[in-house]
């Protein structure tokens, strides 16, 4: 069942222009920071060679664009996941849902797994993009994959806020903003504190991506991301649940 | 309870939206191959108790069994015997007739083998083979009517709630409909919530009718229409005696209670009973509040009851 509304989600979104859209730009700006970044290499190779223990292809390519991809999916994620409730609200084709033998938990899963899968994919393209790399020099690949993993539970946990905000609203326009003002906010909750012990550290998105994007795969981190996950859609099930009860 | 031939029964149904109480102790039972016309003024509460039926909301008190399976405890096993229009079609405008209905038949967990042959079979029934490929985006009001109706009967469904499905429809469409409805009524259960009396009178076997959140009316239409060829009397008593106390009054043939307060009374040929009524009532304190001849229409009930309840104590 969660399958079914999973494939119905994508295709919604594959018959949307928006998605595409999105999908062309996000392409487009991450294809144009690889070239720049490789070029930049290509610049510097001669120099690098010098030092000691020079950085390889991964490190001074791969990683940044990575980290600059994740900022991007901050940007497009809620315009993805604005209309995944709000506007079955809005059109009150909920109640096919609704009225259909499924579950509240089965409609949330569904609707994040519709929506992780068509990230997935935009991430994989962007792993393809750095395993070119391959055609020219040898990539660490330990460090590819630690970054493809970090993307991917960033993805997800954007996903499932986006979600989160989508079942509070009718306006998908009102998800998007919050959504992304939670976010922004996850991202940034660190910045005001110049204590490198402070506790905000721990709930910083961008301090947990950090890790993966240097090649660390810390139990930590992914802890932090699959809570974050779980607990956001818990609190979508709540809130459709919520609905019903209180009409 | 037991009654394998009750699809649906409801039990002291009751919503409250904050202090406003918007349905209150609503009982309602429809058998196998029954249509049952659900009526009421705008307001009176009947898409939610149709919301409550369908587990799209859920009550503040009572109990909905579908077919014998309670629809709070194992609200799974008892949605999979339901089939709901509500007012606004919910229809995905982006998916074609055909994507649409697979994902309806698939959601009400019909095996893959049987979706293809559930959904041409809906599509024939609902008249929308010729727009199989369309967008539901596309097609007209009356179209997508047809649409929701297909996806509430597309898997087989044993009751078929339908919450206004002739609005907005032309007349030649709104007969295509009711010829519909009755083909449904034969295999499977029906609720049909209308404004139109007619439309209840030509295909339902039984009405009901509410009024500010209460059910006030319950019969047959064919008791309906043996009442209309009667000469009768309704009577309104602000203190009813016992109905046999009515019977006694010479000339009255039969009393039908209509609700608490209202009466329907069958008369005979001779003699005119009206003025041992008033008497009977004025002097044993009955508190007569109407009287009036019988209703001979639906719409007669219909104005009656809703209309009266204001001052009725």
């Amino acid at each position: 069942m969660i399958f079914t509304i999973a494939a119905k989600e994508l295709r919604s979104l594959f018959i949307s222009p928006l998605a595409w859209v999105i999908l062309g730009f996000l392409q487009l700006i991450m294809a144009w920071m690889f070239l720049s970044r490789l070029d930049a290499f290509l610049g510097v190779q001669s120099q690098l060679m010098a030092l000691p223990a020079p950085p390889g292809l991964t490190e001074v390519i791969v990683a940044p664009v990575f980290g600059a991809t994740a900022l991007l999916l901050l940007l497009a994620v809620p315009l993805l996941s604005m209309r995944l409730m709000a506007e079955e609200r809005r059109n009150q084709t909920i109640s096919l849902l609704l009225s259909a033998p499924v579950s509240m938990t089965e409609i949330v899963l569904g609707k994040f797994l519709g929506l992780l899968l068509f990230l997935l994919l935009l991430v994989g393209l962007l792993g393809l993009m750095g395993a070119s790399l391959y055609a020219g020099g040898s990539l660490d690949l330990g460090l590819l994959l630690a970054n493809l993993l970090g993307l991917a539970l960033m993805a997800a946990s954007f996903a499932a806020v986006g979600l989160f905000l989508s079942c509070l609203t009718q306006q998908p326009v009102v998800a998007a903003i919050g959504g992304f003002g939670v976010l922004l906010g996850l991202w940034l909750v660190n910045m005001s504190t110049a204590d490198p012990d402070s506790p905000l550290h721990l709930l910083s998105l961008l301090k947990h991506f950090e890790a993966f994007n240097k090649g660390l795969v810390d139990t930590a981190d992914l802890a932090y991301f699959l809570l974050l996950i779980a607990a956001f859609l818990a609190l979508s099930i709540r809130r459709l649940d919520g609905d019903r009860l209180r009409g | 309870m037991a009654d394998p031939a009750l699809t649906i029964s409801a039990q002291g149904l009751s919503r409250s939206f904050g202090a406003r109480w918007a349905v209150r102790d609503v009982t309602l039972e429809l058998k196998r191959g029954e249509v049952l016309g659900f009526l009421g003024p705008n307001g009176a509460g009947k898409t939610t108790t149709m919301q409550m039926l369908t587990g799209n909301l859920a009550p503040s008190a009572g109990s909905v069994s579908i077919c014998g399976v309670d629809l709070l405890d194992a609200p799974k096993q008892a949605k999979a015997r339901l089939g709901y229009l509500p007012e606004v079609p919910p229809l995905y405008k982006e998916l074609t007739v055909t994507e649409y209905l697979r994902l309806a038949a698939r959601l009400h967990r019909l095996p893959k083998v049987q979706v293809q042959a559930a959904v041409d079979l809906a599509m024939e029934r609902c008249g929308l083979l010729p727009m199989a490929k369309r967008l539901i985006g596309s097609l007209s009001k009356g179209y997508q009517q047809r649409v929701g109706i297909a996806q509430a009967v597309v898997h087989q469904p044993d009751v078929v709630i339908l919450d206004e499905p002739t609005v907005g429809l032309d007349p030649n469409q709104i007969r295509e409909i009711r010829a519909l409805i009755r083909e449904l009524g034969r295999d499977h259960s029906v609720i049909l919530s209308t404004h139109i009396l007619p439309e209840v009178e030509s295909v339902c076997d039984r009405v009901q009718i509410m009024n500010e959140g209460r059910m006030v009316y319950s019969d047959t239409i064919a008791a309906l229409k043996e009442a209309r060829d009667a000469r009768g009397l309704v009577v309104g008593l602000r203190r009813p005696p016992a109905v046999g106390e009515l019977a006694a009054i010479p000339g009255v043939a039969k009393v039908a209670p209509l609700s608490e307060h209202l009466f329907r009374l069958a008369l005979q040929e001779a003699p005119d009973p009206t003025d041992a009524l008033v008497e009977r009532s004025v002097r044993l304190n009955w508190g007569l509040v109407q009287l009036s001849p019988a209703q001979t229409s639906l719409e007669d009930v219909f104005v009656q009851l809703t209309q009266r309840e204001e001052t009725a104590p």
